[in-house]
Parts: C-alpha cells; sequence; structure tokens
C-alpha cells in the first residue's frame, strides 16, 4: 500500500511518499502508526507525540480505529490550516 | 430546516495555484434562475504588520477538492441553494493575495450567508491544506498550528448544537 505524509510528517520522515508491506496483525490505522514508529529516529520524531497526526484512507479522512484491510492509499498529516 | 431546492444546484470546487476571477464567478451565479442573493467571502493572505512576504500552502491533491466537495455537497443537503464555488489556491500567495473564495446563491439571503458561512468553516478544518509563513527577511516560519477557534466554528454546525 502507498503511504503518503504532509507537512511536517513529511519533513520529519524525510519521505513524501512510500510503499509499504503492513506487518501481520495490524488491523487499524493506530496499528499502522504503531509499526511506523518502530522504523527509525525520524518515523518516531514524526508520529511521535500521540492524538497529533491525522489520517486519510483513500482520500478520504479516517479516525485512529478505521481498519486499513484493502486501503490502496494512506496519507499522514498534522491538523489542517487552509483557508 | 428548509427542505433543499428541487432543482440540482450548481455545485463548482476547483484547487489551483493561480488567482481567481470573483466578479466571474459571482456573475455565474447571479445567471442562474431563481437566484435572488449571492454571498461572496474571499479569504486573504494579512502582512501581519508588514512582517509577511507570503504564504507556502502545501495541498493533498485529490483529496482537496474530494474533501471540499463533499463539503460543498453537504451545504447544498442542508439549504436551499441554487449554486456554491469554492475556489482554494496552494503554493507560494503573496501577502495582500487572495487565498480562496466561497461563493453561494439562493432566492433568499439567509441560506445563502448560512451556506457560505458553513462551507467556510468546514473547509478550514477538514480539507487537506497546510500552511508555513515566509518573512520579509526570507526566513521560513513553522508550520502553522491549527486553531482551537476554527474547530470551534466548524462545530457550531453541527445538528445537535446548531441553531439555525
Amino acid at each position: 500500500m502507498k503511504l503518503l505524509y504532509f507537512a511536517w510528517i513529511r519533513e520529519r520522515t524525510g519521505h513524501a511518499e512510500e510503499e509499504i508491506d503492513p506487518p501481520e496483525g495490524a488491523e487499524t490505522v493506530a496499528d499502522l502508526i504503531a509499526w511506523l514508529k518502530t522504523r527509525g529516529e525520524e518515523y518516531e520524531h514524526a508520529f511521535g507525540t500521540d492524538g497529533i497526526v491525522r489520517a486519510a484512507i483513500d482520500r478520504t479522512h479516517a479516525r485512529m480505529d478505521a481498519p486499513i484491510a484493502g486501503a490502496r492509499e494512506i496519507a499522514f498529516f498534522p491538523p489542517m490550516t487552509g483557508g | 430546516m428548509p427542505a433543499a431546492s428541487p432543482a440540482t444546484p450548481l455545485v463548482d470546487v476547483r484547487v489551483q495555484p493561480g488567482p481567481f476571477d470573483l466578479p466571474a464567478e459571482s456573475a455565474r451565479l447571479s445567471a442562474l434562475p431563481d437566484v435572488g442573493a449571492v454571498v461572496t467571502f474571499t479569504g486573504i493572505c494579512r502582512s501581519d504588520g508588514g512582517r509577511l512576504e507570503a504564504l507556502e500552502l502545501e495541498h493533498y491533491p485529490g483529496m482537496a477538492e474530494e474533501e471540499i466537495g463533499r463539503v460543498a455537497g453537504e451545504a447544498a443537503a442542508r439549504w436551499p441553494i441554487a449554486g456554491a464555488i469554492a475556489v482554494h489556491r496552494y503554493g507560494r500567495i503573496a501577502a495582500g493575495e487572495d487565498i480562496v473564495l466561497v461563493a453561494t446563491a439562493s432566492a433568499h439571503r439567509g441560506a445563502a450567508f448560512a451556506a457560505a458561512e458553513f462551507l467556510m468553516d468546514w473547509m478550514k478544518t477538514r480539507a487537506p491544506f497546510w500552511k508555513r509563513e515566509i518573512f520579509k527577511d526570507g526566513t521560513v516560519g513553522p508550520w502553522v498550528e491549527a486553531r482551537a477557534a476554527d474547530d470551534a466554528a466548524a462545530d457550531r454546525w453541527r445538528p445537535d448544537t446548531a441553531a439555525e
């Protein structure tokens, strides 16, 4: 599945996007974040503050307990500041 | 809550780097049948007392259009509007330039005012855009943090709390 990162999440991970295979047992957005945080300091830094990072599954806002099965594209980003 | 307009309203959402033409967008809405009110809102990049050179807006291509479209669809379902246009720019936007346009049309002013404010409030908290400040001396500021006041402005439109 494709992961996308925006704003300071992108800067901290050092990636705008990447292809990953989610690990066995990762069923929700929260599970995926927990796994990402184990991938290195830059991910720990990007996802370290609980409750800040937002997610979207296939371009729709998703809660942390949303299932990721079947998702093609999951995006992570800070709270939005448009307008 | 008033019933939605029987005719399918015009809903046009665009996300673009360049400027928009406010008079032209307003005229498109005025030309719709049975329109008695057009409300337009323009969000502008503040100079913050002259210290700000520009804003840099990052967005999520695809989702930005879709999410604003969802919000516009909700506005059209909730109020009897004839049309809604939303244009959000991205990239570098100099102080004094327009950032965002919301325009709504209806037979009477109430629905147009309410739908425009709803659209703007929800767009700020749900559309995937992130901004950072570029100062006159060339330095780039940190990412702008979301404001609780913006969440509160959007929350007041929730069905259980909204006073209509």
